[in-house]
């Protein structure tokens, strides 16, 4: 399980596919935003937490179909389903390394980033600390949907049609914890949900997703 | 018979219904029933409500639109929940026709959804001032629409029918948790400007609740929804079964 974590992580970072893109894109959405909706820093200010969420959400969806995509199409999916490791491991594994790539490095930078919408050091931290939180479901969910669509040819737009409903209610919660913490009220409500939703998301989503593959093998 | 007995033969003839055969000839049979009880039941209460009733003191004649309102919103949930339980038990027991009925009721559950979505900003408009508020059913009911679309959309991405039947019903059964977690994870988001429930069986107990005048033809037109959309359903899950049989014929005739 370790090996195929570490495999991925490697294979994503040397593609050049992995760290750059997600954060690229995360940035672009960032720094076009002012650029669209005007300067004015209290109004950056009050839109900033929930564009933060939505840039990460997005940039998470745009790296899902080659979480599994490579590997079914050069078999290597085959030879993990024999090998002793059950499906359930693969999809973990390959869940951690997607977050590991696109989930972390967006949420270590999304308080930097946070500076140019005006947030300040506390609503930063609160933002880092809900992104931390939120963005293993949301890889979580994205690997299940792109078990879901393996077959499917060109599946991109599919696969983003399936999860975008999945990701609701972590993006409520998300931007909501934020929201709560630069309005200076209480933030740990919307955080718990949002570890809840990982926790319940880690207990049940293997099963199905390794159902999923075992579907798409056969 | 005892009603023990009685429960035990409605299962075993229900089961049976999953035979292919038995279920085209039980739905052969019923199906024109239930279209005639459907079009009795929607026409005298849809009729009913819109000529019948007075219009209501503060909304007018807006008011009628709650006959087709509430029973298609009624019927857009049952439809999505019909799709759960129809493909859990093509998961568990492997039988064709249970995950063909989930498919046949997705479309008209999408179009129920539609039908909601519409009549309320119909309504909307003039009591509200607003075609569209960002309020939590509304809401809800949008996220129910997109969870349609993406279940249609994925039985026609799939090309092998079997597959396809296996990873909607995955879909469908993941699905229903994350529907259920959005429908509460939306009351914390915003504020409803939705009202309340106000039809209940228990009718004339609460002060709220609507006036029998408005709640009869109501609850002729939510039975003759309900008839409405099962016999959509034995349609569309007959149309399936046949279009099964027509390609298990053309791969025959291929092989031979």
């Amino acid at each position: 399980m370790i090996q195929v974590f570490r495999r991925d992580v490697v294979l994503s970072i040397r593609s050049g596919g992995g760290f750059g893109l997600a954060l690229i894109f995360f940035l672009i959405v960032v720094v076009l935003v002012p650029f669209a909706l005007g300067p004015d820093q209290s109004l950056l200010a009050k839109i900033g937490p929930g564009l933060l969420w939505l840039g990460a959400l997005l940039a998470c969806l745009l790296s899902l179909d080659r979480i599994f995509g490579m590997d079914y199409e050069d078999g290597t999916l085959d030879l993990l389903a024999t090998s002793p490791l059950p499906l359930e491991g693969v999809y973990l594994a390959k869940s951690a390394a997607h977050w590991l790539t696109t989930g972390l490095p967006i949420a270590l930078a999304a308080p930097v980033l946070g500076v140019l919408l005006n947030l300040n050091f506390y609503v930063s931290g609160v933002l880092c600390l809900s992104l931390l939180l939120g963005t293993p479901t949301l890889s979580l969910i994205g690997s299940f949907g792109a078990t879901l669509t393996l077959g499917v040819k060109r599946g991109g737009l599919l696969l983003s049609l399936l999860v975008l409903p999945l990701y609701i209610p972590t993006l409520i919660f998300g931007a909501l914890a934020v929201h709560a913490a630069a309005l200076g009220h209480t933030f740990e409500g919307p955080l718990i949900f949002i570890s809840a939703i990982s926790l319940g998301a880690i207990a049940i989503l293997p099963f199905f997703s390794a159902a999923a593959l075992r579907i798409n093998l056969s | 018979m005892s009603i023990q007995s009685g429960i035990k033969y409605f299962w075993s003839s229900f089961w049976q219904l999953a035979n292919p055969k038995i279920f085209m000839g039980w739905s052969g049979l019923w199906l024109p029933w239930v279209i005639a009880c459907t079009v009795i039941c929607l026409s005298t209460g849809l009729i009913w409500g819109f000529f019948f009733t007075p219009d209501d003191v503060r909304q007018g004649s807006t008011v009628k639109i709650i006959y087709l309102h509430v029973p298609s919103a009624l019927m857009a949930i049952n439809g999505y929940f019909l799709i759960v339980v129809g493909s859990l038990f093509w998961l568990i027991r492997r039988q064709h026709v249970s995950v063909l009925a989930a498919k046949a009721a997705a479309p008209v559950g999408m179009t129920m959804t539609l039908i909601a979505l519409a009549t309320g900003a119909i309504w909307g408009q003039p009591m509200w001032g607003t075609y569209w508020v960002w309020d939590p059913r509304l809401t809800s009911f949008l996220i129910l629409f997109l969870f349609y679309i993406g279940y249609l959309a994925l039985w026609k991405a799939i090309e092998d029918e079997d597959k396809a039947a296996d990873l909607t019903s995955v879909l469908a059964l993941v699905g229903a948790v994350f529907a259920v977690l959005s429908r509460y994870a939306v009351l914390f988001w915003n504020q409803g400007l939705h009202q309340g429930t106000t039809v209940t069986i228990a009718d004339g107990v609460n002060q709220e609740n609507i006036s029998s005048v408005f709640f009869q033809p109501l609850l002729l037109s939510m039975v003759g929804f309900g008839l409405l959309f099962f016999a959509l359903l034995l349609v569309g899950t007959r149309t399936e079964v046949r279009a099964r049989r027509l390609k298990v014929l053309e791969a025959f005739e291929r092989a031979h």
